[in-house]
């Protein structure tokens, strides 16, 4: 790992930074939801390259299958129909980890080195330090960490780190026929959406944007959408996400002023001791009380 | 296709009506997707779902499932009356300016010459070209003779008004028209239409005119031969134009050579009917090349049996005593008129219509042999599985045996692609157990029949014992040997017929091109459109050389595509008369002053210049491609809208007299399963879902994973009059049997105002059977109608009639 | 063991049991809960195996010591109801801090901030036990804003208890002759007098 560790941005707990000698060009997928057929292939082919097969379940009566992201599943398509004005559009929406610039998994890690965050915006989960206690689910502002009921491990898209670190795509960019999902660096996925979006505009889409939010400091996975305006359309990709409010404080002052707090009651009382003495029964008392057994 | 997979990109417009290759062809929809991203191409999707295709479309309309030639006789019309044609193509390029027989009439739905006792056009002479004294067809350079095809057409079509559209297909008037505007933007020189269609179009009682129409609509637009243009059917499975070049169907032999029948008394008779005279002056007519092409393939069989004298063993083909398709053999298995049946990579009780007539003609048999990979249902049709498959084992006494095959990642050997590139494919991995590849088994099978034939006699042996076999390992042929086989070559030292003194080939060769193959038993070949495939240059098939000078997507180096390694068929009618291309920026084919040059492998001979008046069509007599076919289709020169045979409306809106196809054959006890409206009022389709492949990959995990268990969708409208919420499970009828399956609800079945009343679709996938790694489900064709297409009889799976309730 | 018959008993042995079962559970719950809590803590896992045992052990260790608590609060709430006296001792809490007893108030078995003490417990242990619950993806599964929550209230909830405890445990190191009631039961007659006086009296009549 020594060489590989110069990769490192962010690990999880960890107050000391990481190090910071290697310039690393950041990465990023870009969905463009308007060329995307909903045909899973990319499903498969996260199932194939990381060798896990979820459960043969059933019809919920919908597309969706498997129904959710699961410890398996680390991708799924989600199809929304919707009607509007007579117009119908069945958006499908490839879902599954963003890989935050602000990762919110990350900051609410407790295991040291559970999650990691490469220099080039992967974030990653190394469960053999994943404790399991799931606190990586609240810190997502997506809903996409889910922990396994069998090794209450934490899952989810990894970006393929294994496959980008060779310089290979991720296998569902790989594996998509109709080139709706790029792979390449931030800038250039930047360029090639601003050419989808104008095209999209040109064919009646006004509202046509990429989706690559600030509140978490942008994503390394961005969307191209007919309707960058309303993306809760799209199966309910949320608006303006964010790390919890509730997260911040928690993960945030809380962590330092509480741990402060531990400290000072204690070193006080220890000084109150040193200064003040204790507090002995007084030889008055003592002597009070040996005078009635006298009597 | 006339084009290829790549060849989509070229499009200005793409247009998918009768397939959804978002859903079915992923991979080659990228093209489509290029199209849109690289030359701002407009998608327009037709379909009675909105399907994936749909999802990225730009126009989208519905239709009601088995009424596209009502559409596209309204596009035609719309075409034809605002004069969006393409002129100087459809008047040089086309049979519009040829005169057909003053008695030809199209009344009440029925055209001229109709016998109502057969069910069918006894007499056809009144579909036929006026022919001049000087043996040639007859024709109106200005299109103005009232029998002139053009003229006829005209007519013809101007009953297909967009209210009649929208009255028969339900299709809104608005987006018709628009879908017209999109359309006829391409008559222009410099714009192509790709029109894309798959089973959508072929899997009705009017298939093959379904097709027809599109082609026309192509023509009209002068589409034919240009990139970007081209009527492209998607084929299903891999390799399935291969298959089918190889003579799926009974009536051919391999290169879609017609089969000898029973009236074919001798070869000399069989070859001259098979031999057509050109109908026009200096045209190619390619097919007058037949003999050379028989006569290969029958020394490519028979070898030194095949000669002069023997009439080059045609007394050793089988000839054919009556239908051969699938629905007639399996009505002759019903009628226990089958003793025997091989089962090679196929699911009959899946794949064809009526599961319960399929299964109950298959308990008629002595013996059924299933060569397949996987265990099928159809070699499980006699064990109970629930109420998936309810039999009774002990009143069947079919034996069946399974012999285990590869899959086609387990042996080497070439698939050749909607494109019609035949490209070789390496062997990835060992099959497992006993399996043995399709070749060891019927090598196996076929020698061991011989030494029986040898050891025992038997009425006739001598097709068996002269056929040739002349592999390294008999029991093993390689798929290079057979490759080269089919290839074929020379068989003596060939010279030039120009220079005798030259040798072209000596004995031995393979042969580089059909060209070259002749008719006195001097050269072999097993399958005349594959010649070339194999040749000294090696094998062609495994070339991987994806450069792409011109950009249009060519790769000429990539594969080999038949015939003799040409991308675009008809590729000389993207240039003008003068052989100037139509678009110069999309250069197929141009004339350089001596030959044809371009991009492509002329479909022209290539030395034909232009003042010779050579037309691009080479394969019709009359070198044009045909608005009117003549006499060649069994339901008419001119498609006409008929009726599914399970029609939700009461009569034909076109003409109440004639509902459904005049001559489709339906067989007595089939026509009494139909069920009527009353009783089945809503009509259903079937299609196929982009998780799975056919009946294969339920046996898959990764598949089953994706779409576990059997659905069928059904419109919101519908539901909620149904008290059907998404996720309910309900039971779908037909008249001849039921499913169970969930319910997936949707905004994306409309229901449908046609011809005055309400229309609902239902839409069933087919998927699921009792055998496999999916959950278990009904097979969906327990539902469908054993009928077929008038000509090609391929069965109606698109259109019929059922009820649904909620369990 | 009765050192000195004529001392106090000030604990039976059954509520030192509890006490101490209550707070042993309280200590290794502090220790994992550290380690959860601010990475500067994290190696405190060592001590229950690692990581994952820390994870799967603390909410157990937390259901056996609210269930020790439950029991404890029933022995000991009535005798912390809060009266006048304890009103009138905690507002000289100051003096008594500064090490200058003499003007306080005369105590019961259990002074005013004894009684204060109690109760916050109390309270934090019910934030502490609702949120643990609420937290325990193992077992349970919220809406995520309510688990954020959860998260935010059990780590404050904590803290107050852990700062509540090492005032306690403090308060009993400070006041020499107080940690042997909790291992022996027994207090002198003095130390009773000094500190309890009104117990005191009660208990000796004088």
């Amino acid at each position: 790992m020594a060489l590989q560790s110069l990769d490192i941005k962010q690990r999880s707990a960890t107050t000391t930074p990481a190090p910071q000698a290697r310039q690393t060009i950041e990465i990023a997928k870009l969905i463009d939801v308007s060329a995307c057929i909903g045909c899973k292939a990319c499903q498969v082919a996260c199932m194939e390259w990381n060798d896990v097969r979820d459960e043969v379940g059933s019809c919920h009566g919908i597309y969706d299958n498997p129904v959710d992201l699961t410890e398996n599943s680390w991708t799924v398509m989600r199809y929304a129909e919707v009607e509007e004005q007579g117009k119908l559009e069945w958006l499908i929406r490839k879902d599954g980890c963003m890989h935050c610039s602000d990762p919110g998994c990350l900051k609410a890690c407790p295991a040291p080195g559970a999650i990691i965050q490469y220099a080039n915006g992967i974030v990653d989960f190394h469960q053999e330090n994943c404790i399991g206690c799931g606190y990586c689910v609240s810190g997502c502002p997506f809903n996409v960490p889910r922990i396994s009921k069998k090794d209450s491990k934490a899952y989810k898209c990894t970006l393929c780190s294994d496959r980008v670190a060779v310089n290979q795509a991720p296998a569902c960019a790989k594996a998509c026929p109709t080139g709706a999902i790029q792979f390449g660096s931030k800038e250039d996925m930047k360029d090639y959406a601003e050419k989808r979006i104008a095209d999209l505009k040109e064919r009646g889409y006004q509202k046509a944007g990429l989706y690559d939010p600030a509140g978490v400091g942008g994503t390394h996975v961005m969307y191209v959408l007919h309707h960058a305006d309303r993306p809760g359309l799209y199966s309910g990709l949320p608006q303006d996400p964010a790390i919890s409010p509730t997260v911040s404080l928690w993960k945030g002052v809380t962590k330092p002023v509480a741990a402060a707090a531990l400290g000072l009651v204690a070193l006080g009382s220890l000084f109150h001791y040193v200064m003040k003495g204790p507090n002995e029964v007084s030889k008055e008392i003592e002597k009070e009380v040996e005078k009635e057994d006298a009597q | 296709m006339t084009n290829h997979w790549v060849d989509f990109k070229n499009a200005d417009v793409v247009w998918v009506m009768g397939g959804n290759p978002a859903e079915a062809h992923p991979c080659g929809f990228k093209w489509v997707i290029e199209a849109k991203k690289q030359r701002k191409a407009k998608l327009i999707v037709v379909d009675p779902r909105f399907n994936r295709t749909a999802a990225v479309a730009d126009v989208y309309a519905p239709i009601r499932p088995g009424s596209n030639i009502a559409f596209f006789g309204g596009v035609i019309n719309y075409l034809l009356a605002n004069d969006k044609i393409h002129h100087d193509y459809v008047k040089h390029y086309t049979n519009a300016a040829f005169l057909i027989d003053p008695g030809f009439r199209f009344e009440d739905g029925l055209f001229s010459g109709y016998d109502e006792t057969k069910r069918s056009y006894g007499s056809k002479d009144t579909w036929k070209y006026q022919m001049g004294a000087d043996g040639f067809a007859r024709i109106d350079e200005t299109l103005q003779d009232p029998n002139c095809v053009f003229q006829l057409m005209k007519k013809h079509y101007s009953r297909y008004t967009p209210e009649m559209v929208n009255k028969v297909c339900g299709t809104p008037k608005d987006a018709f028209l628009k879908i017209c505007e999109i359309v006829a933007t391409t008559a222009a020189p410099n714009r192509t239409l790709s029109y894309l269609y798959a089973l959508g179009l072929t899997e009705h009682s009017n298939g093959s005119q379904n097709i027809r129409c599109a082609a026309m609509i192509q023509l009209l637009l002068g589409n034919m031969g240009m990139a970007g243009g081209g009527i492209n059917a998607l084929r299903g499975h891999s390799n399935v134009q291969g298959i089918t070049d190889m003579c799926l169907f009974g009536q051919n032999l391999p290169g879609y050579l017609k089969a000898p029948t029973d009236g074919d008394k001798d070869f000399a008779t069989y070859v001259t009917k098979r031999t057509p005279k050109a109908l026009r002056p200096g045209q190619m007519n390619f097919p007058q090349n037949f003999p050379k092409w028989f006569v290969s393939l029958a020394k490519a069989w028979y070898g030194n049996a095949a000669t002069k004298e023997t009439n080059f063993a045609y007394d050793y083909f089988p000839k054919l005593g009556g239908a051969s398709d699938a629905l007639s053999i399996f009505n002759d298995m019903f009628h226990g008129k089958v003793n025997g049946f091989f089962c090679q990579g196929f699911n009959p009780l899946a794949s064809l219509p009526n599961k319960k007539k399929v299964g109950d003609a298959l308990a008629k048999l002595k013996y059924m042999i299933v060569i397949d990979p996987l265990a099928t249902d159809t070699s499980e049709f006699w064990k109970p599985h629930g109420e998936f498959n309810e039999v009774d084992p002990s009143k069947i006494e079919t034996e069946v045996f399974r012999l285990p095959a590869t899959f086609f990642s387990e042996t080497s050997g070439t698939l050749t692609n909607s494109g019609r590139v035949v490209q070789w494919g390496w062997k990835a991995a060992s099959a497992p157990g006993d399996s043995k590849d399709d070749a060891e088994i019927v090598a196996e099978l076929f020698l061991t029949l011989r030494k029986m034939y040898a050891k025992d006699g038997g009425a006739f042996p001598d097709a068996i014992r002269d056929l040739t076999w002349s592999y390294n390992q008999p029991l093993s042929p390689s798929p290079e040997e057979l490759l080269k086989e089919i290839n074929g070559k020379a068989l003596v030292d060939l010279t030039d017929p120009k220079d005798p003194t030259k040798i072209l080939f000596k004995a031995g060769d393979q042969l580089p091109s059909f060209g070259f193959l002749r008719d006195d038993g001097s050269t072999s070949c097993g399958n005349w459109i594959y010649c070339g495939t194999w040749s000294q240059a090696g094998n062609n098939t495994a070339r991987r050389d994806n450069s792409d000078p011109s950009g249009l997507g060519q790769t000429l180096n990539w594969g080999y595509a038949w015939p003799v390694n040409r991308r675009i068929l008809y590729n000389r009618a993207s240039a003008d008369l003068q052989g100037k291309p139509w678009d110069g920026s999309r250069t197929v084919l141009k004339w350089t002053g001596s030959k044809w040059g371009g991009n492509d492998v002329p479909d022209m001979r290539p030395d034909a210049a232009p003042e010779e008046g050579v037309m691009p069509f080479i394969m019709t007599p009359e070198g044009v491609g045909r608005l009117f076919s003549r006499e060649i289709m069994a339901d008419g020169p001119l498609p006409e809208h008929y009726e599914p045979f399970e029609s939700p409306i009461d009569n034909n809106p076109m003409h109440p007299r004639v509902k459904s196809n005049p001559v489709a054959r339906v067989y007595k006890d089939d026509m009494e399963a139909f069920g009527t409206a009353k009783d089945f009022p809503y009509v259903a389709t079937t299609y196929r879902l982009t998780e799975h492949f056919h009946f294969w990959t339920k046996y898959s995990k990764v598949n089953a994973i994706m779409q576990p268990e059997q659905f069928v969708e059904i419109g919101e409208e519908l539901a909620k009059e149904k008290g059907i919420k998404a996720g309910d499970r309900v039971k779908v009828r037909s008249n001849r049997g039921f499913i169970k399956a969930v319910a997936v609800v949707t905004k994306r079945i409309k229901s449908l105002e046609v011809d005055g009343r309400k229309v609902h679709t239902i839409g069933i996938p087919i998927h699921w059977g009792f055998k496999g790694t999916a959950k278990p489900g009904f097979i969906t064709n327990t539902l469908t109608p054993f009928v077929g297409d008038a000509n090609v009889n391929t069965p109606e799976f698109k259109a019929f009639l059922v009820n649904v309730e909620k369990i | 063991m009765i050192r000195d018959p004529k001392d106090l008993q000030r604990y039976t042995a059954s509520e030192r049991a509890n006490h101490w079962l209550v707070g042993i559970c309280f200590i290794l719950l502090a220790l994992s809960g550290l380690a959860f809590f601010h990475p500067a803590f994290y190696p405190l896992v060592q001590f229950f195996g690692g990581g994952p045992w820390a994870r799967i052990l603390h909410p157990f260790i937390g259901v056996l010591m609210v269930l020790a608590f439950v029991i404890m609060f029933f022995r000991f709430a009535g005798l912390n109801r809060m009266t006048a006296a304890d009103r009138a001792w905690l507002s000289r809490i100051g003096e008594m801090v500064d090490g200058n007893d003499h003007g306080m108030p005369e105590q019961g078995k259990y002074n005013g901030g004894q009684k204060l003490m109690f109760w916050l417990m109390t309270l934090s242990m019910i934030v502490l036990v609702i949120s643990g619950v609420l937290m325990w993806r193992s077992q349970f599964s919220f809406a995520v804003d309510v688990v954020r929550l959860a998260s935010l209230a059990h780590a404050l909830a904590a803290v107050v208890m852990i700062v509540l405890i090492i005032v306690h445990a403090y308060a009993a190191i400070w006041t020499k002759g107080t940690v042997r009631a909790m291992w022996y039961g027994t207090v002198t007659r003095a130390w009773a007098k000094q500190h309890h006086r009104a117990w005191y009296r009660q208990m000796t009549g004088k």
